[in-house]
């Protein structure tokens, strides 16, 4: 009896010292499958354009939080510096993190790239991610890096969510040429409608790749784009969504930050109009509880996870880095109460598709541009200072093709998006919202 | 006549005709130590963070690392240096409150030379091309308001305020221009870096400590010790003595108020060339109206100005390393912030006048 006592009580002494040991040297798995051991002295630094009450922000705060918690790090292992504009003051934020000890440090806007990369030239041995930035590869500065997710995918499904919603109304006699005339053009085509931040390759990418979602389910639309000339603008963002569904517009897209359009869209709804919205970033259900359907969204936790995960073990980070469907870093949100029946089976199936690449989003035999098909598509990858005239090369890049079996080989050159084609059954309004 | 008893009032408030030195550090010192325990406590209630220690990482803002000082000293001379162009319209008591605007028309201009005549120009004429023009561009923002002030009488108050919304658009358009096809201007000439300053014993800003330096001396005479200085002074007391004496006040105020604006001018060209390398609407980043109380509170003595500058760099610093430490909103630093400036400024009423309470025994003749 005795012996056994003694046994049971070795066996859970072990049992804890092994509990204990999993717990102070938490081993932990990087997206390549390398293990990673969590360095209690590891320090990463955090930029952000703006805090928690912000979209976009808040979006890469979770994704920072969420692959911290993943990977074990303490919260006092992450510094954060929040509203840091686009000008020296990010230069300062750097240098200070660099102070502090962080060996990764990442801002989270575009426009902190030109002062991140010159910190980065000076601390040559800490890494610097500039997200959505567009010219690390070409800067010849080794530890300055870039990222973005292939969020035209998700765009791409979130369009294909609204085409099913388009081609049910249709078909039901809910939406015809005698319920809404406005909604059609000459040529029978139905209208949906998309509201833009600017006119830059990455609103350009991502509107091309919605439409051509609603396009693979309802093959006779067209799109009219509206921009806002700003990324977050609750007033442009909301009278753009009413002129376009005052245009006969049905399905309202969005790349701007605000739940502005979703809102408008709602009010519309709400008055008998036939009008839904597609959202971006976060889950628009509360704002528009039946006219949204679904938003494309960022899953930044991945990419964060790689990144910690890779410089904490001493690795090397790719230049570029950009995923989609594959590595789970994109996706759409819960699906409305208001999506046409059977949308989750057929959009799992097109994720599926994605994922293993049988389905391409911008495959060249489903769009033309000025009525032709697409064979070439040279993309200038250089980074240019527009300043001066005529405009200086900054970085000097490769002139690329893009067009490659069949279809247009979007963030494979580098993360950053660079379709600027502007197909066929889109028009872009000429002046911006006012 | 009937013997009209008033009845006496329970506190009287008097002018106090000069504190001495010691009251003076007296008063603001108790000011300070009020403001950290109300602090203290709306820290501890609001937060529940310790307030010693939240007051040792607002220390930490300024005093943790030695490139945080030198750029607790770069923003520092920014904020004074507009002090110091404040402070003769100020003490002619000419109410510029359109330093924001003369400072970020002298940055536009110097941003616009450098871009435009960059390549163009050996860099010793590039520099003075883009010092003679931010200035004319300050002097010039301060020249418009003086001048209807001078002969129309217009409110300078407003006139000035109005013009830093104007040379705001100005700048949020030229730089959408300057931008192009980008969607953010960046850092100016960036791949030549032609026009920006040269690294002076490590920084590019020490060039701009340097020359802030110099001009608070510069000021202190000319205010204290010139013959113009003294017609500021004259016009700001009184204009009709200034009028009696000869002094021809029309000018004087369009001279003051083009040097107030062309200093001003200065400072845009300093944070353009010597700080940020790049120009945007925030350029100046609210330093124009921070700097009406540096000049305020140090009655136009330069070399207060820069204690009092210290002191609000040292606060906003603080206020953002606590934000950041303790990932706080940064309201709340914010607040923290605003109460210790409250508290100082209050003191200058204890400072300035005096309070007689009912029943003392202390007669004041």
């Amino acid at each position: 009896m005795k012996k056994m006592c003694k046994k049971v009580v070795s066996l859970l002494l072990a049992a804890v010292m092994v509990l204990a040991m999993t717990a102070f040297a938490s081993v932990v798995y990087a997206a390549d499958g390398d293990s990673v051991e969590v360095d209690p002295n590891f320090k990463m630094g955090v930029i952000l354009v703006g805090d928690e009450t912000e979209g976009y922000s808040a979006a890469h705060i979770a994704g920072v939080k969420e692959a911290a918690s993943e990977l074990g790090l303490d919260d006092s292992q992450i510094i954060w510096k929040y509203k840091v504009p686009e000008d020296s003051s990010c230069y300062d934020a750097a240098i200070d993190l660099v102070g502090q000890g962080c060996s990764l440090v990442i801002g989270n806007s575009y426009g902190h790239q030109t002062y991140l990369v010159q910190v980065a030239q000076e601390y040559p041995d800490v890494t610097f991610v500039s997200m959505t930035g567009d010219f690390a590869a070409i800067s010849g500065c080794e530890n300055f890096k870039n990222a973005f997710t292939n969020i035209y995918e998700s765009r791409y499904v979130s369009g294909v969510v609204a085409g099913l919603k388009l081609k049910e109304i249709m078909d039901d006699g809910t939406l015809t040429a005698d319920t809404q005339p406005d909604s059609f053009d000459a040529d029978g085509n139905v209208k949906i409608g998309y509201v833009g931040a600017f006119s830059y390759a990455e609103v350009v990418s991502g509107y091309t790749a919605f439409y051509l979602g609603v396009k693979s389910v309802v093959p006779n639309t067209v799109m009219e784009v509206k921009y806002t000339n700003s990324w977050f603008d609750i007033d442009k963002e909301g009278a753009a969504a009413e002129a376009l569904i005052a245009n006969g517009c049905v399905i309202i897209g969005q790349h701007a930050d605000s739940t502005g359009a979703p809102a408008a869209t709602q009010k519309l709804h709400d008055d008998g109009k036939i009008c839904y919205s597609v959202g971006y970033n976060i889950d628009m259900l509360e704002t528009a509880p039946t006219a949204a359907l679904t938003s494309a969204t960022n899953n930044w936790a991945v990419y964060y996870k790689h990144a910690i995960a890779t410089v904490m073990g001493g690795g090397d980070l790719e230049q570029d880095w950009s995923a989609g469907y594959n590595d789970d870093a994109v996706g759409i949100t819960e699906l409305g109460e208001s999506c046409a029946e059977g949308t989750a089976d057929y959009v799992a199936d097109v994720e599926s598709k994605l994922k293993d690449g049988s389905l391409q989003v911008f495959d060249t035999s489903t769009f033309t541009v000025g009525g032709e098909e697409v064979t070439s598509a040279p993309v200038d990858l250089s980074f240019m200072d527009y300043t001066t005239d005529p405009a200086t090369v900054v970085y000097q890049g490769e002139t690329v093709e893009a067009i490659e079996d069949g279809h247009f080989a979007e963030s494979t050159f580098r993360s950053a998006p660079y379709f600027t084609l502007r197909i066929d059954g889109i028009t872009e309004d000429a002046d911006a919202v006012e | 006549m009937s013997d009209i008893k008033t009845k006496e009032p329970l506190i009287r408030i008097i002018k106090r005709d000069r504190a001495s030195f010691g009251y003076k550090v007296w008063v603001r010192a108790a000011a300070i130590i009020l403001a950290l325990i109300v602090d203290a406590v709306f820290i501890y209630s609001v937060t529940g963070l310790n307030p010693l220690a939240v007051y040792g990482v607002m220390f930490n803002g300024t005093f943790m690392t030695s490139i945080r000082f030198s750029w607790a000293m770069r923003d520092l001379v920014t904020l004074l240096c507009i002090g110091i162009a404040l402070a003769p319209a100020f003490k002619m008591r000419f109410w510029n409150i359109g330093a924001e605007g003369q400072v970020l028309m002298g940055g536009l201009a110097t941003a616009l030379v450098m871009v435009k005549c960059g390549a163009s120009l050996p860099t010793p004429v590039l520099f003075l091309v883009m010092f003679l023009t931010s200035v004319i561009a300050g002097g010039l923002w301060g020249f418009i308001p003086a001048v209807f002030k001078a002969y129309w009488n217009t409110n300078e108050t407003l006139f000035t305020l109005m013009m830093n919304y104007v040379a705001t658009s100005i700048v949020a358009c030229m730089t959408n221009i300057l931008r192009g096809k980008a969607s953010s201007l960046g850092k100016l000439n960036m791949s030549t870096q032609v026009g920006w300053f040269p690294q002076f014993l490590g920084q590019r800003y020490n060039i701009n400590i340097l020359i802030v330096v110099i001009l608070m001396f510069v000021m202190f005479f000319y205010l204290k010790y010139s013959k113009q200085g003294y017609e500021i002074t004259v016009v700001g007391e009184s204009e009709n003595t200034a009028r009696y004496a000869g002094i021809n006040v029309k000018w004087v105020t369009i001279r003051t108020m083009i040097i107030s604006g062309a200093i001003c001018g200065l400072v845009g060209f300093l944070i353009v060339a010597g700080r940020d390398q790049t120009i945007s609407t925030t350029s100046a980043g609210g330093n124009g109206f921070t700097a009406i109380i540096v000049a305020w509170l140090a009655k136009f003595n330069t070399f207060y100005m820069a204690l009092i500058s210290f002191l609000l760099i040292f606060l906003s610093k603080g206020a953002a390393e606590i934000a950041s430490a303790y990932s706080l909103n940064d309201y709340a630093a914010s607040i923290i912030e605003g109460v210790i400036l409250f508290f100082i400024l209050g003191s200058e009423f204890f400072i300035n006048y005096k309070m007689i309470f009912r029943g003392s025994k202390k007669e004041v003749h």
